[in-house]
C-alpha cells in the first residue's frame, strides 16, 4: 500500500547554519552580515513557499531486483547491488519541496537576484535532502517492537543517478510508486519535476550492510564522495535503534 | 579614498545602496559613464573575482558584489554608447542536454558578466544544434556546458563533435563543468577547456577567448 505524508514546514526547513555549510561557508568561519541577513531572507521566503510531501511504498527484495537493473544501463558493478539483497526490508520513496520554490527560484533568477535566488535554491535542495532523511528515520522507527534482532538495524536511502544506478532507472521506481499523485512527475531525461524532489530506495539493513569501499569505476568522478559521511552516519551511530 | 575606490570597497562589501550612490555622485560630478565603469564598478569586480578564487570570500559574497554591480550599472547605462555595456566578449552558455540542474550554469553566467563578456545564456536542457547555432548567430566565440549529472555528460561530446563536424574547431571554443566533470573527462571529449568553478571558468574563457 502507497504511504503519502505531508511534512510540517519546520521538518522541510533546514536551518540557518546547515544552509551556510551547504553555500560553503564551514563552521567557525566569520559570517559576513550581508550573507547573513541574505540567508534569513531567503529562508522566509522558502517557508512562506514550501508544501512538502512524500509518499512510499514497502516492496520485497524479489520486487525491487525486478526494478533495480532498470533499462540495463546500470554501472557494470554497484554498491547498491550488494546491499539491498542483505536488507531486512525495503521501500521506495519520493518526496518534494513543492513546484512553488522552484517557480520563486526561477523568477527571482529572471529577475536577476542571482545572490537571493541562489541562496533559496540551496536551502531548497537541503530541504528536500533533509526529508529524504526524514522518510528514512520514520522508517527506521517503524520497526519499534517489529522483534527483538533489529537493534542494528539501520535505514538509508539510495537513488537513481547516484553511485551507478543509471538516473534511467527512475521509469520503473516510477511505475511502481506512482508519485504523480503527490505532483512529482518523470520528464523524458528520467529527471523529476519539481526539479527540488528526491526519490529512491529505503534500505533497511544490518548496519554493516551498508558499508562499501570506494573503489567502483564511478568513484574516480564522484566529486564529494559524500557515500562516506552516510556510511559513517550508520556504522557509528550506537544510540539509535530499537 | 577617491570615488572610484569606494565604488570597488562598497561593490565588494555587496553593498548595493552604496555602490549606487556613488555611482550617482561619479555621474554628477561629470565623471564620464566610461571611467566609472572600468576604473569603479569592473575594476572593483576583477578583485571580488580575484578573492573568489583564492578563497577568501565566499559565493554568496561574489553574488551580492554582483548584485551591487548591476545596480551601479543600470544607472550608467543610459548614459553608455547607444546604451549598451561595452563587453570584452560573447559567450554562449547553457546546461547539456536532458539536464535542468541550472544553478551552476546561472553562477557562471553572473561571473562572466562580472567579468565584462556579454553572456547568451541559452537555458538549461540544450541540444547541441542550439549551442552551435546560437554561437553562430550571436558571434561568441567561445560556448559553455554545464552539467550536473552523469548521465547527461554524454551530452557534452555531442556538442563539442558538432563543432568540429562544421568545421568550427579553433573559430568557436568549447569549455565544460559541473559537478561530475573533470579535466580527464574535458580532455576525453576533445572540449578546450574546463571549468573547476565559477572563478577558474572565467579565466579559462578569458584565455580561450584571447582577452
Amino acid at each position: 500500500m502507497t504511504d503519502a505524508v505531508r511534512f510540517p514546514r519546520a521538518e522541510a526547513t533546514p536551518d540557518h547554519r546547515t544552509v551556510l555549510t551547504a553555500q560553503g561557508i564551514p563552521d567557525g568561519a566569520e559570517v559576513p552580515p550581508r550573507v547573513a541577513s541574505l540567508v534569513d531572507e531567503a529562508l522566509k521566503i522558502y517557508s512562506t513557499h514550501v508544501d512538502a510531501v512524500g509518499t512510499s511504498v514497502e516492496i520485497s527484495i524479489e520486487e525491487f531486483g525486478a526494478i533495480y537493473p532498470g533499462d540495463g544501463r546500470n554501472a557494470h558493478r554497484t554498491p547498491l547491488e550488494a546491499i539491498y539483497p542483505e536488507a531486512r526490508r525495503l521501500a521506495l520513496f519520493a518526496i518534494t519541496v513543492g513546484e512553488p520554490v522552484c517557480a520563486e527560484i526561477r523568477r527571482l533568477f529572471d529577475h536577476g537576484d542571482a545572490a537571493l535566488g541562489y541562496t533559496l535554491d540551496t536551502i531548497a535542495s537541503t530541504g528536500a535532502e533533509g526529508l529524504a532523511d526524514s522518510m528514512a528515520r520514520n522508517y527506521e522507527l517503524g520497526f519499534s517492537g517489529s522483534g527483538p534482532d533489529v537493534s542494528n538495524v539501520r535505514v538509508l536511502p539510495y537513488s537513481p543517478g547516484y553511485c551507478g544506478w543509471h538516473v534511467s532507472g527512475q521509469a520503473k521506481l516510477f511505475e511502481a510508486l506512482r508519485p504523480e499523485g503527490i505532483g512529482i512527475t518523470l520528464n523524458s531525461s528520467f529527471l523529476m519535476q519539481p526539479l527540488k524532489s528526491v526519490s529512491g530506495v529505503l534500505v533497511a539493513a544490518d548496519r554493516e550492510a551498508h558499508d562499501f569501499d570506494i573503489d567502483f569505476a564511478f568513484c574516480t568522478d564522484c566529486a564529494d564522495q559524500n557515500c562516506r559521511e552516510r556510511i559513517h552516519s550508520v556504522l557509528d551511530d550506537s544510540g539509535g535503534g530499537q | 579614498m577617491d570615488v572610484m575606490q569606494e565604488i570597488g570597497s562598497s561593490l565588494r562589501n555587496g553593498d548595493a545602496k552604496k555602490v549606487a550612490e556613488l555611482v550617482q555622485q561619479a555621474i554628477d560630478d561629470g565623471v564620464p559613464a566610461e571611467e566609472i565603469l572600468n576604473n569603479g564598478l569592473m575594476s572593483g569586480m576583477k578583485v571580488v573575482g580575484v578573492l573568489f578564487r583564492d578563497h577568501e570570500i565566499f559565493l554568496p559574497e561574489v553574488l551580492l558584489a554582483a548584485r551591487a554591480m548591476t545596480a551601479g550599472v543600470d544607472l550608467l547605462k543610459p548614459l553608455l554608447a547607444g546604451g549598451d555595456v561595452p563587453t570584452i566578449g560573447k559567450v554562449v552558455i547553457g546546461t547539456a542536454k536532458g539536464d535542468l540542474h541550472d544553478i551552476g550554469k546561472n553562477l557562471v553566467g553572473i561571473m562572466l558578466k562580472g567579468a565584462g563578456f556579454e553572456v547568451v545564456d541559452l537555458g538549461n536542457d540544450v541540444t547541441a544544434e542550439r549551442f552551435v547555432d546560437a554561437a553562430l548567430d550571436s558571434g561568441a566565440k567561445v560556448i559553455g556546458i554545464s552539467a550536473l549529472l552523469t548521465t547527461t555528460m554524454s551530452s557534452m561530446k555531442d556538442v563539442v563533435d558538432l563543432v568540429r563536424e562544421r568545421g568550427l574547431d579553433g573559430e568557436i571554443r568549447t569549455i565544460v563543468g559541473g559537478a561530475p566533470v573533470s579535466k580527464d573527462f574535458a580532455d576525453e571529449i576533445g572540449a578546450d577547456a574546463y571549468g573547476y568553478d565559477a572563478a577558474s571558468a572565467v579565466e579559462q574563457v578569458k584565455a580561450l577567448a584571447g582577452v
